[in-house]
């Protein structure tokens, strides 16, 4: 059977996509399953771009492969993690994993076989450019406000990431309230037993 | 029209890659960093279905969805990893099933 280019190049990267999931999932380091989500989420961007979605491509690569995923490799080498204490059952549940793989899978592509809906095969091609109608849909009536809610959401994931993480400078000058509040006298206070001297002139008395 | 490309080809390629997931769920279910990142392939799995239902059904309004859901995402990742590295400093683990403070 003789494909075009089109679905040629659909096809290996599908497969592709499919290979990087299955090793996010398989690999034995988390800096190596970093990398092949890293992969997953070049290959999903070429589909889209196959799928005539320009711009949201561009978006997973910058947003996804250029700050989600920098943030995950950071974050997993920053952390000194005994792998093997965290790979313990992977064997033991692969039977399951397995199992459950090739049934959600399986219930999934058998109940959105084309008899459930009406396929238009027609593709679409949209009078506009992508970029254009994506900005034409998002900024009018209805979608402005889900917009800004957008930004509002991720002004708060910005602050609740500095919040937790933030320690402060070491030297700072600031009052530890708890601190204060569990020192005891003895924290504090120091008798020192001092012998008295005598005065100048006179005899000691003991 | 190709042969090969449609609506229940790429459908079936979002459910896999949906399965996918679930099962690296369950099979890493002691790394918290593994979960977050199955939870990552989710959401793409989900993505590539209404990327897909866009382009043959011919609507927009599929792709401005997936917008949103990269920003929910790419807040969830950012939270998430936070709680992990404060989750770290304090147990010095991240094995979920040694978290398990609430337990009395």
């Amino acid at each position: 059977m003789f494909l075009e280019p089109y679905s040629l190049l659909f096809i290996v990267f599908a497969a592709l996509l499919v290979f990087a999931a299955v090793m996010v999932v398989c690999s034995r380091n988390p800096v190596t399953s970093a990398l092949y989500l890293v992969y997953a989420f070049f290959n999903a961007a070429i589909l889209w771009m196959l799928l005539y979605a320009e711009f949201l491509s561009l978006v997973l690569i910058f947003v996804y492969v250029g700050a989600v995923m920098t943030l995950f490799l950071f974050v997993v080498m920053m952390l000194n993690i005994d792998v093997a204490v965290l790979r313990q059952g992977f064997v033991r549940y692969l039977p399951l994993g397995v199992l459950v793989l090739a049934l959600m899978a399986g219930i999934m592509i058998v109940a959105i076989r084309p008899l459930h809906y009406v396929t238009s095969n027609s593709v679409s091609l949209m009078q506009a450019n992508n970029i254009h109608s994506i900005g034409i849909a998002l900024f009018d009536r209805q979608m402005v406000y889900p917009f800004e809610l957008a930004g509002v959401l991720l002004l708060a994931a910005i602050l609740s990431a500095i919040m937790l993480t933030h320690r402060g400078r070491p030297s700072r000058k600031v009052q530890d309230i708890n601190a204060q509040l569990a020192a005891s006298k003895a924290d504090r206070l120091t008798i020192v037993n001092i012998p008295s001297k005598a005065a100048p002139g006179e005899e000691p008395s003991v | 029209m190709s042969p090969v490309v449609n609506l229940p080809s790429c459908l079936a390629l979002g459910a896999l890659v949906f399965s996918i997931g679930i099962a690296g769920i369950m099979l890493n279910r002691k790394n918290l960093i593994l979960l977050l990142m199955c939870i990552e392939l989710m959401l793409l799995a989900v993505n590539i279905n209404f990327i897909a239902i866009s382009h043959f059904l011919g609507s927009i309004y599929e792709q401005i969805f997936v917008f949103f859901i990269l920003t929910v995402a790419a807040a969830e990742a950012a939270i998430g990893l936070a709680i992990l590295v404060v989750l770290f400093r304090a147990k010095h683990t991240i094995n979920v099933q040694k978290l398990d403070d609430l337990k009395g």
